[in-house]
């Protein structure tokens, strides 16, 4: 399984984590079109923590949290 | 009335009485802008580093920025400069709300408060009428009573800034609030207002914008570029207006960077209980904004039926994560208490988390903790000791007061502040994001993390991503984030106002409004000049080398938990390089660095 964790705006109209099966998904690109997100609307994508393009690839395990662009201090 | 400066300062003697007008030094003013940087070389100048931070001798300077009051985007900021009886070295905190515009509109470019009164006293400034009033009345009350019933005394128009019981004991995490929820927090500012026995300062204008502006047309064709840069940005646009800056909860526990227990832990389990999105979804009234504030962050919050400001992200993780606590709502009752007994809301809970762990490990026993013990999580604890903190009896309470450093000096455990220079660092642990530990050792403030904020590359990608995990060129990213922070805060601009504005559109703005002509690289430099004097002031003030430095746990235990498990700060790398950029040997600038800069006066000392 890949445990998918949506942030902020991302939630709306989705849930706050998805769980995938890892087969069908090669790149987390093909997660993000899967749950429908506007390619615009990621800003920051992590992979198990560390900042990662879209075109990573994804496995078993995973797990891969989704932002929109995002600031504060 | 020159650009954008009244070129009008009071000096206040409260031992005496006196109130002088002086005038502004225009050339000092465009050298050094105004602000936080105007105001450091003022007190440098005036011998002030040598002095006993709570004593008469100690001068706390009010000063706005030439910015401060215009009609630019988020141009509500003035800044409280004084010796830090926290730190031992320079001051400066920043405030937003309404209070530091109305000053400006007002006429005064800066109020330096000297001495002690003989009562307790505030100031009443009237555009140019300047009165020493009675304050005895007020003594005692909390922060936003006292700002409601000056309120009422001198009309709804009137900006109230004032100290709550934590100033007036001098409690060393004291903080200066204004207009009810905003605060000049850091570095213990709040006492030393307090030991000149100067309860508030009430300011009313017949201005209600400024009418000094060196070139109206070009301004507004500034400002225009500046809101479309800021209107384009999806972070000032609307993201912080959503979920304000405890949005940064959520992705920086999964960057595994949240310290969690006072720092022994780095990832919270139960970080999304205090999360901007559950504040948004269970307490958020509304957003809340400050004078002429585009951006919004704010947080006009339900607190058990009481509405007021809401935490900002670092007291969400300071009361949450690093005291081991996910109860929300008692997150923002700590948040409410800190503005009431004006208590700095980083280092008040950043003290519990140093004195839970002291209590973990039996240095602090429980018949020590009178009924409340400091047990992780304990919600009574976090509510209880806040308040002790806020108004101390006892020993203990004292010792807390006075911040973690001082407290866990005292239990022979001084390791177990997490702080640098005696402050207490944010949230955002320096061993999963390099750079940031940079900012922190090197920051003249102490522990902080707006004085080069490395957040903004190293996790948010702005203005560019950055592998937070590395090294590589973080000494010099770092030394240009210090410079334009000191630039923005000198004009007196929101320093988030940066999310997306550059230093072109700042020198663009500035230029405009003082009539300069100064060039993108000119306007950094002053940013460089006045991270120098800053950092001569600290010299005079005895600091040593060995003072930028960042506590052994972030250098020599490696995170334990989360994506940056096995992680340790390599600051003694990136220190050296450091230097280099700045043109600092051994922690303080070399006579060339000082000559370049133009800061002859500093050379030899």
């Amino acid at each position: 399984m890949i445990e998918v964790r949506l942030f902020a705006t991302l939630r709306q109209g989705r849930e706050k984590v998805v769980m995938l099966e890892s087969q069908g998904f090669s790149t987390a690109r093909d997660i993000i079109e899967h749950l429908d997100i506007p390619a615009g609307e990621v800003s920051i994508l992590l992979i198990n923590g560390f900042h990662k393009t879209p075109d990573t690839e994804v496995k078993d395990g995973d797990i891969v949290a989704l932002f929109p662009p995002v600031g504060g201090g | 009335m020159a650009g954008a400066y009244y070129e009008k300062i009071a000096r206040i003697n409260l031992s005496t009485g006196e109130i002088k007008v002086e005038p502004l030094d225009l050339e000092l003013a465009h050298k050094f802008i105004g602000g936080r940087g105007l105001g450091t070389k003022i007190l440098y100048d005036e011998g002030v580093a040598t002095v006993d931070p709570l004593s008469p001798e100690n001068k706390l300077i009010y000063i706005t920025g030439p910015m401060t009051g215009a009609a630019a985007p988020s141009t509500g900021r003035y800044m409280v400069v004084t010796k830090s009886p926290l730190t031992g070295m320079i001051a400066c905190s920043n405030s937003g709300g309404i209070w530091g515009a109305k000053l400006k509109h007002a006429g005064w470019d800066a109020i330096i408060v000297e001495g002690q009164a003989p009562e307790w006293t505030y100031i009443s400034i009237e555009d140019d009428k300047i009165q020493l009033l009675d304050a005895r009345e007020y003594l005692g009350m909390m922060s936003e009573e006292m700002d409601t019933k000056l309120k009422e005394k001198h009309g709804p128009t009137a900006s109230v800034l004032n100290i709550g019981p934590a100033g007036e004991k001098q409690v060393l995490l004291a903080a200066i609030m204004n207009d009810k929820d905003r605060a000049a927090g850091r570095s213990g500012v709040g006492a030393v207002m307090g030991s000149k026995r100067l309860k508030a300062i009430v300011v009313k204008s017949s201005r209600i914008k400024l009418d000094n502006i060196a070139d109206e047309e070009a301004l507004k064709a500034a400002t225009k570029r500046a809101m479309d840069v800021l209107m384009a940005n999806p972070v000032t646009s609307s993201g912080l207006k959503q979920l304000g800056t405890a949005i940064l909860v959520n992705i920086i526990n999964n960057v595994g960077s949240l310290p969690t227990k006072n720092w022994q832990e780095s990832y919270y389990e139960q970080a999304e209980d205090i999360s901007g999105e559950a504040l948004a979804e269970k307490y958020l009234v509304r957003p809340g904004a400050c004078y002429r504030c585009p951006i919004a962050c704010g947080r006009i919050i339900n607190v058990n039926g009481h509405v007021t400001g809401g935490p900002e992200y670092e007291p969400l993780w300071a009361y949450g994560a690093n005291c081991g606590n996910n109860d929300l709502n008692v997150i923002d009752e700590c948040n409410m208490l800190c503005n009431e007994y004006g208590l700095d809301a980083i280092s008040t809970p950043c003290t519990i988390a140093a004195a839970m762990e002291l209590y973990q490990r039996g240095a602090i026993k429980e018949e020590d903790c009178a009924g409340v013990p400091l047990e992780w999580g304990s919600t009574k604890a976090l509510v209880e000791w806040t308040k002790r903190m806020g108004n101390p009896e006892t020993e203990l309470d004292w010792l807390m007061s006075s911040g973690s450093a001082r407290l866990c000096e005292h239990y022979g455990m001084p390791e177990l502040s997490m702080s640098v220079k005696k402050q207490e660092m944010p949230a955002y642990d320096a061993r999963g994001i390099q750079g940031i530990g940079i900012t922190y050792a090197t920051s003249n403030r102490g522990g902080c993390h707006v004085r080069g904020y490395m957040i903004s590359p190293e996790v948010l990608g702005l203005p560019q991503q950055l592998d937070r995990t590395v090294t590589d060129d973080k000494a010099v990213w770092a030394k240009t984030f210090q410079d334009l922070t000191a630039v923005i805060d000198s004009m007196g601009h929101c320093l988030f106002t940066s999310f997306a504005m550059g230093a072109p559109e700042y020198t663009d703005l500035l230029n405009a409004a003082t009539g300069t002509n100064w060039t993108v690289e000119q306007v950094l430099e002053i940013g460089d000049r006045i991270y120098n004097i800053e950092r001569m002031f600290n010299k005079a003030a005895g600091m040593k080398p060995e003072d930028d430095r960042l506590p052994k746990r972030l250098l020599n235990d490696p995170i334990v938990n989360g994506p940056s498990k096995g992680m340790v700060s390599q600051l003694p790398l990136t220190l050296p390089q450091y230097y280099e950029a700045r043109g600092w040997v051994n922690a303080f600038p070399t006579d060339e660095t000082l000559k370049k800069l133009g800061l002859d006066e500093c050379i030899g000392k």
